[in-house]
Order: C-alpha cells, then sequence, then structure tokens
C-alpha cells in the first residue's frame, strides 16, 4: 500500500458545538489526485480548514506526513484586493514556507516567483496591482503562488468557481502536473463532469463521507442521490454524539476502494451520532 | 524667511525639544497609523486613544501631573483594552469594532470619572490635549524609546503584517503568527499612542497617526512608499503646526494635527487617487 499523505483518525469539525465534519477516518495516498465533492454545506471546505490546521478538531485528528508542507488556496472571500499589492507581491508569499518571517528573498527566489507567473499564463502581470485583476486573472495569482510554496500536499478550495472555461482548462493542466509530480491533491470541485474527467480519486461528503474511492465507483447515481438527500441543517434539539463505535466509516486510501459506500449504508442503518440532519 | 522657519528652533530650547519630540512621534507612529489604516482599523486607534485615558488618570491621580506614571498607566489601560478587545473578537463571534467600541467607552467612562476625583479641568484638558511645548528630557528618552522599539517590531513583523492584512487565511495557513502578530500590532498602537499622549494629549495623539498615513494613501500603491510618505507627511505637519503655534500663539497640539489635516484634505483632492482624477472625464484610451 502506498504511504498515506493524509490520514484521518474520527475525524469531527465544526462550528458551535454542531459537526461539518462528522466522524471521518481514513487515509489519502501519497501522489493522488482527489476530488473533494458534495453539496453546499457538507463539510468540504471545513475538511481543508482542518487538514491544514486553521480549525481544529471537536473530536479526532487529521495528520499529515511528517515534514510535508502544505500549500492551501482558499475560497477568496479573505482576500483583502484592495490592499496595495502588485501581483509579484501576492505570488511572493509562496516563498513564506521557505523564507520564513526574515529570510531574504534571493535572486534564486525571484526567478522561481517569475517562472510561477509564466506557467500561469501571467507573464507581464508583475506590477498589477490586485484591484486591477479580473476574476480569472486572480485565480492564476494564486495557482502561481501555491506553485511558488512547493508544497508535498497542495489542498485547492473551490478554485474553478466564476472561472472561464479557457482559465479552468490552463489551470487544471496545472493540476496535473502536480499529480505528475507525485505531490497529493485535493481540489473541492462542483463540477462532477470535471471531476470524472480529470479526477482519478473522489471523495463524496454529506458531513460524514458517502463514498471514498475510484472516481467512477464514488460517483455513482446511488451515491449521488444519497448525497443529495443530506440536510445541511442543524438541528438544535439534536441529541449529543457519543464517542464510541465510529470507526466503521473509515476508507483506507489504497485497499476499501469500492467499499466506502457500503461503509455508509452501514452507518445509515446504525445511526447513532448527532442527527446527519 | 530664516527668521519665520529656522529662528524659531534656534533660539528658543523648547522648540528644540517639541520638534524633536514630534520628529520622532512622526518617525513611529505613522507606519504604525499606515497599517492601522490597511487593517480597516482606523477607528480602532482612536478607540484606543480613548481607553489609555483611565490609566493616565489614575497615574495622575496617584502622583499628579508627572510623566512616568501617567505612562504606565496608559500603557496598562491600553494593553487590557486591546488584549480585551482582540480576545473577544479572535476567540468569540463578535467583530472587533464592536468589542473594541465597548471597551474603550467603559474605559473612557471611568477615565473621566478618576480624573473628576481630583484636579481642574485645567488638569484634564492637560491629558486630554498634551503639551508639546512643556516636552522636558525626561518625554523625550520616553519618546525616543518607543521609537526605537516601533522600528524594530517594524522591522522585524514587516511580512507578517503585510501577510495579516492581505490575506490573514493564507498566513495562517503556513505559520503560526497570524494570531501574535494581531496582538503585537496592537501593542505598538497602544505604545505609540501614549508615547504621543505627552506632547499631543490621548485624544490628538492618534491625529498623527492616522492623518499622515490616510493622505499618503491617495499619492501611492506600494505599503513601503507608503510609511515613507505618510512619514514627510507628518514631519512636515510637526513642523507647520510648531511655526504656526510660535508665531500665532495657537495650542500647538491642535495646530499639527490640523496641518495634517490640511495635509489630508489637499490628497484627497489633487492625489493620483483622489477625488479629481477619479471624476476627470478622460478623453483619450489606450488600444488594450
Amino acid at each position: 500500500m502506498a504511504q498515506a499523505a493524509l490520514t484521518f483518525r474520527d475525524l469531527t469539525l465544526g462550528y458551535h458545538d454542531h459537526p461539518a465534519v462528522h466522524h471521518l477516518s481514513g487515509a489519502v495516498k501519497r501522489g493522488s489526485l482527489t476530488a473533494v465533492v458534495g453539496a453546499n454545506g457538507c463539510g468540504k471546505s471545513t475538511l481543508m480548514k482542518g487538514i491544514v490546521g486553521v480549525l481544529k478538531p471537536m473530536a479526532g485528528e487529521s495528520i499529515k506526513v511528517e515534514g510535508a508542507r502544505v500549500a492551501y488556496l482558499p475560497q477568496q472571500s479573505e482576500l483583502d484586493r484592495s490592499f496595495p499589492a502588485r501581483v509579484v507581491d501576492l505570488v511572493s508569499m509562496g516563498l513564506w514556507p521557505k523564507r520564513g518571517l526574515l529570510g531574504r528573498h534571493t535572486a534564486d527566489d525571484r526567478a522561481a516567483v517569475a517562472r510561477a507567473l509564466s506557467a500561469v499564463g501571467l507573464e507581464g502581470f508583475e506590477k498589477r496591482t490586485l484591484d486591477t485583476l479580473s476574476g480569472g486573472q486572480l485565480q492564476r495569482a494564486l495557482f502561481a503562488r501555491v506553485l511558488v510554496q512547493d508544497a508535498e500536499i497542495i489542498l485547492l478550495d473551490e478554485p474553478f468557481n466564476a472561472i472561464d472555461s479557457r482559465t479552468v482548462t490552463d489551470l487544471v493542466a496545472l493540476i496535473k502536473r502536480w499529480h505528475g509530480e507525485e505531490r497529493t491533491v485535493l481540489v473541492v470541485v462542483h463540477d462532477l463532469d470535471l471531476v470524472r474527467e480529470h479526477f482519478p480519486e473522489t471523495l463524496l461528503l454529506a458531513r460524514r463521507p458517502v463514498a471514498w474511492g475510484p472516481t467512477a465507483e464514488a460517483l455513482t447515481a446511488e451515491n449521488l442521490l444519497k448525497a443529495r438527500r443530506f440536510d445541511e441543517a442543524w438541528h438544535d434539539d439534536a441529541p449529543w454524539c457519543e464517542p464510541e463505535g465510529h470507526a466503521e466509516h473509515s476508507h483506507d486510501g489504497h485497499a476499501a476502494h469500492g467499499h466506502a459506500g457500503h461503509s455508509h449504508s452501514h452507518h445509515e442503518h446504525h445511526d447513532h451520532g448527532p442527527r446527519a440532519a | 524667511m530664516y527668521d519665520f522657519l529656522v529662528a524659531p528652533f534656534v533660539e528658543f530650547s523648547f522648540m528644540q525639544c517639541a520638534l524633536a519630540g514630534s520628529l520622532m512621534l512622526s518617525l513611529s507612529s505613522c507606519p504604525v497609523g499606515v497599517f492601522l489604516m490597511l487593517r480597516r482599523m482606523s477607528l480602532a486607534g482612536d478607540a484606543m486613544a480613548h481607553a489609555i485615558l483611565p490609566g493616565a488618570a489614575v497615574g495622575f491621580l496617584l502622583y499628579g501631573l508627572e510623566i512616568i506614571p501617567m505612562t504606565v498607566g496608559g500603557l496598562i489601560a491600553g494593553v487590557v483594552v486591546a488584549v480585551g478587545a482582540g480576545a473577544v473578537s479572535r476567540f468569540t463571534v463578535q467583530k472587533e469594532d464592536a468589542s473594541m467600541a465597548a471597551f474603550y467607552l467603559i474605559s473612557l467612562a471611568l477615565g473621566v470619572m478618576i480624573v473628576s476625583l481630583r484636579g481642574s479641568s485645567v488638569d484634564l484638558m492637560h491629558v486630554l490635549f498634551g503639551t508639546v511645548l512643556a516636552l522636558n528630557d525626561e518625554a523625550l528618552r520616553l519618546i525616543a524609546s518607543i521609537t526605537a522599539v516601533t522600528l524594530l517590531t517594524l522591522a522585524v513583523f514587516w511580512r507578517a503584517l503585510v501577510a495579516e492584512c492581505l490575506d490573514p487565511l493564507f498566513l495562517r495557513s503556513v505559520s503560526r503568527l497570524g494570531t501574535p502578530v494581531h496582538f503585537v500590532f496592537l501593542g505598538l498602537v497602544v505604545l505609540n499612542l501614549v508615547g504621543g499622549f505627552q506632547a499631543l494629549g490621548t485624544l490628538l495623539s492618534v491625529g498623527l497617526m492616522m492623518l499622515p498615513a490616510a493622505a499618503a494613501r491617495f499619492w501611492t500603491n506600494r505599503v513601503w512608499t507608503m510609511c515613507l510618505l505618510a512619514l514627510a507627511i507628518g514631519i512636515a505637519s510637526c513642523i507647520a503646526g510648531l511655526l504656526m503655534s510660535y508665531h500665532a500663539a495657537l495650542p500647538s497640539g491642535p495646530a499639527i494635527i490640523l496641518s495634517a489635516g490640511v495635509a489630508y484634505l489637499f490628497s484627497t483632492v489633487a492625489g493620483p487617487r483622489g477625488v479629481l482624477r477619479a471624476r476627470i472625464r478622460h478623453r483619450r484610451h489606450r488600444t488594450a
């Protein structure tokens, strides 16, 4: 079995006592390319935040392989586009893992930034300020920042939202390049056709994993129907979750392909957590 | 010209002290003001200025008009309010504007109550509006120390401060400095307001922090040059304010802040990113 880049052990993440990701166990294979799919509110972005560590688990843990750097591209809402920064400044932020707070940016670093801008098709945009960029151009710049981060694990949260088809094509090519370089990539995606075409693995979430494995096996009509039935609402009167007996909602990134659906069915017959509500 | 511009600073030591104090304050507080503005916390600076009042008042109540006790008191009050408001906003549902307002209002009321227990309205005016023309060596040493600490801290945390403003979630994903750097920055704000209150008073010291920064925003689109420009505007305002105060017998603190206010209004109209440029219809445009 390939070594796991990420391991989830009974991971529960959420807000205000309510789980958004509920008792997720399993492993993401090193070098795999996985689409994280599901309805709004099903826990996709929350899972990303939990992996990167900006959201602490309510229970369980998310473990990354020792020494692995993580690059995280969140949804754009927290980026202040009115901030007086140029494209090259934004992309240079990707040097943080290498240079930290005080390390000097060298000529090689600047060359790496230039190469990244070139790779995403933003040559000539170096001195443009962020408020003059289109949505697609900004997304390319953020991909360039991920490139500069040179991370082993790459998390992209809805990178194709409101992006034109040409840019999507270019960015997907970049993702596949990362995959080819044996980096571990998780991407939150809504376009199932895109997932089927380009992503070998899929995690279908509905707070709990509905299916997790090879895309063709995960995105079956039956699994998608289960995910669609997911009720994203919180219930204030939902019973408190009892800690024992959640291990069956697991996925082994290598061995358990095709069993995640079964695992979920099992859960549906023996629901003992807060309402899967 | 020499008599008008230079002679007052050559002939009178109190003017030299005032100039030295206000220039050091500019050097320190103008870059802090730029970051305060870029973090959309301009009004938080004003709130913090009010918040240090009770600490200064306690110092005043216990030791009279003495710089060190009032400064230490102001520093403690400022840190309590900054950390309290910052913690409430970081760890609860409440945003920083609301938590800051709550903490500073409590602090302000407490401060006015304390001052009213002892002292005349003249004393209160001193605490509120300062006396830059009465800066002594002790006050200058304090301001010099605050300037040194501020510049050193800004130099060390510059990259983190920029990242926290531009993309806070990114910083949190690559470093654990996100929350600490926020509190370090609030500490700098408090330190500079406290440094400024002997010269400009608790209420006006925020003026030297914010007005040059706000003016500089209309001229440049780089953080680094914005800090330098804010510094230049701050220095020019201090010199102009002191000269106005000397020649026209005006109160020095308000004269300095009003000079910065004029720079702000001018920049609002004439700056490349100001009102005029935005309103002028360009008849020519490029092909791409």
